[in-house]
């Protein structure tokens, strides 16, 4: 079971402007590179693709591979429109999902 | 510095240092935070680029769950942890006074759980386990390391100083050579420590993962090609109580991100 943080703005956010959104999620992201003590394979077990939805719409979105390191962290901009909730999704190998779920709260202008 | 606040300072360092003479002095202390570049360093300060919070976040649920239907939970004893356990971390290992067995912060925990909560222990360097002392170990972070021989375990700082000053292996070093006297100099890329124990457990990027101070005392093990001691044995809780003798009255900084 995987846990994720989402970081949102403290400060107060108005209609129009350009908030980073902070995602982190604990994965091991296994490169299916790495052997065994033994020589034994060890499996692939990364995450592959990431999406972020603001108000059931996709704002960003991106395919994993390999290469990237464990608890991958990510930190995109929005552009705030009105209050609506930010879903994120991460998908993975061997059937990995993870949801969370955050308010993008923004004040009336 | 007036002359009696200078002899108090000068009796405070006294007190604070280190066991041996030939160690690094009290005022020379540096912990691994203290060593690390800058970019690292960035990492650990902000909660939110620092992995090792996602395991304290996965540890204050499991603090809160009940382990088993019917079975109490941490809190449910101990209430809240922002409370009941700061500090706690920072004066571990320590003697049980009932049984007078010596417990590491691990160790407790699984005592806690076949004991009081009436469950299977989680396994050491488990995920569970490592979550819920980096939520333990959070409580304590800022407070200084309580020194083990003012809390009566002399005589297993003791033994684990004799460890710690033992030749190991096929390289044939002790910890001494490289931490006490060779510290801040270069082993393969990297700087070596002087081996504070003030962040675990941490996050090393070289492991990818959030690891115990037991898992870094095997990788010294066999670095120096010796046989690392069997898992949960008494030598590694001695090496702990040293260890953090040498670092008591350092600040711990758990938990901790680590190159």
């Amino acid at each position: 079971m995987a846990t994720a943080m989402i970081l949102l703005p403290r400060s107060a956010i108005r209609a129009g402007d350009v908030v980073m959104v902070k995602a982190m999620i604990s994965h091991p992201m296994e490169t299916g590179f790495r052997r065994t003590e033994t020589g034994g394979e060890i499996p692939r077990n990364i995450i592959r693709q990431f999406s972020c939805r603001y108000a059931g719409e996709i704002v960003f979105s991106c395919d994993f591979h390999p290469a990237i390191a464990a608890n991958p962290f990510l930190s995109f901009p929005v552009l705030a429109a009105r209050t609506a909730p930010l879903e994120f999704v991460w998908r993975g190998d061997n059937g990995f999902l993870h949801r969370e779920q955050a308010m993008l709260q923004v004040a009336a202008s | 510095m007036t002359g009696q606040t200078g002899r108090a300072f000068a009796l405070a360092v006294f007190l604070l240092g280190p066991a041996s003479a030939d160690d690094i002095p009290a005022n020379q202390r540096l912990s691994g935070y203290d060593m690390m570049g800058a970019e690292a360093q960035a990492m650990q300060r902000d909660d939110f680029a620092n992995p090792a919070m996602l395991a304290v976040k996965e540890g204050e649920g499991l603090w809160k769950a009940a382990p088993a239907e019917g079975r109490p939970s941490c809190q449910s004893c101990h209430g809240d942890a922002a409370a009941t356990m700061k500090g706690v971390a920072a004066r571990y290992p320590a003697r049980e006074a009932s049984t007078g067995r010596v417990l590491d912060l691990p160790g407790r925990v699984q005592a806690c759980q076949t004991e009081r909560q009436g469950v299977a222990p989680v396994a050491r360097d488990s995920t569970g386990l490592l979550a819920l002392e980096a939520y333990l170990a959070l409580q304590s972070r800022g407070l200084p390391l309580a020194s083990p021989r003012a809390r009566g375990l002399e005589d297993a700082a003791s033994r684990g100083e004799a460890l710690y000053r033992q030749r190991f292996g096929q390289l044939d070093l002790s910890c001494a050579q490289c931490h006490s006297q060779n510290w801040g100099r270069s082993l393969g890329g990297t700087r070596i420590p002087q081996a504070h124990p003030t962040g675990y457990p941490l996050f090393r990027m070289e492991w990818q993962a959030i690891g115990s101070l037991q898992r870094r005392l095997r990788n010294c093990m066999t670095g120096i090609r010796a046989e690392p001691f069997p898992a949960g044995a008494p030598e590694w809780i001695d090496l702990e109580i040293y260890l953090k003798e040498r670092a008591a009255g350092m600040a711990m900084d758990a938990p901790a991100v680590r190159p």
